[in-house]
């Protein structure tokens, strides 16, 4: 089948279905906003070279997932920065000691009332875990929406984002254990 | 300290392991270490529990969020046609 473009339609008929796509993995209103414009005026510079094999909306898709990505990479080049590393080697200290690596004191977990799944259906816990959400890095969001909506496979994301695999899993774990005391916290 | 000592007290490797096994596999000393770790430490116990559920509430959160559906409003869009119209004149 070939499909058609018709940019005088592509407002009203994919601007809302974009915005959501790119606020779901950027967590951040204003960029998404952009990023939506961005994309339309890129596909414009494209028309000429589009074949017609994908859908209107999935090439649009497509290009705003680049676009998506170069954000990433932005985020995550902070990374390779070594006071960065510092500051976050600093902060695990808070969590485990910096000489066994066992918990601290007072960064040991304790059982607060999610572990038993059934009791999880609560407004108010959904309300904490997007607070907390909000204070992790974008680039755990971005790993994680990645990983669990795309369903992009470690090697990929890893590739696409330009992060080794070490470093990979450093980022996931500092966010997690961020996040899980940051729900604790805010929850018990 | 020795190897197996080293395992039993390190809960920041042990969490990283956790962590890992989530979202890909371990090596076979890796899965070594993390039950070894996980048999003798209550507090990395509860982690793994806390840590496979909050994975679990924050895909559906992403989930319902990317169905729920934002809407931009009608001013940013008419003047984003608007924009595109004058794009598509231009050439």
């Amino acid at each position: 089948m070939n499909h058609q473009l018709n940019p005088h339609q592509w407002v009203t008929a994919h601007a809302d279905y974009l915005y959501n796509f790119a606020i779901t993995r950027l967590n951040d209103e204003e960029q998404a906003k952009d990023l939506v414009q961005e994309t339309f005026l890129a596909a414009l510079q494209k028309v000429p070279g589009f074949e017609g094999k994908s859908s209107e909306r999935t090439w649009l898709t497509a290009i705003l997932k680049n676009k998506i990505i170069d954000v990433y990479r932005k985020k995550s080049s902070g990374l390779k920065n070594v006071t960065v590393q510092e500051a976050a080697e600093q902060e695990q200290n808070v969590f485990f000691n910096s000489d066994d690596g066992h918990w601290t004191t007072s960064g040991g977990p304790k059982e607060f009332g999610i572990e038993d799944k059934d009791n999880l259906v609560s407004k108010e816990f959904e309300r904490i875990l997007k607070q907390c959400l909000r204070k992790l890095p974008a680039l755990w969001t971005s790993v994680f929406t990645m990983k669990h909506i795309d369903e992009e496979t470690t090697e990929a994301i890893c590739a696409e984002l330009k992060v080794s695999a070490g470093n990979f899993w450093v980022i996931i774990h500092r966010a997690k254990v961020n996040l899980r005391a940051c729900l604790q916290k805010n929850w018990i | 300290m020795g190897y197996l000592k080293r395992v039993i007290y390190n809960c920041k490797k042990a969490t990283l392991l956790i962590e890992k096994r989530e979202m890909a596999s371990l090596t076979f000393k890796e899965a070594f270490e993390l039950r070894l770790h996980l048999f003798g430490c209550s507090f990395c116990r509860i982690y793994k529990k806390q840590s496979a559920v909050i994975n679990q509430m924050v895909k559906q959160l992403f989930h319902d969020s990317s169905h729920v559906g934002a809407k931009l409003d009608d001013t940013f869009k008419q003047e984003l046609q608007g924009r595109i119209e004058d794009e598509l004149n231009k050439s």
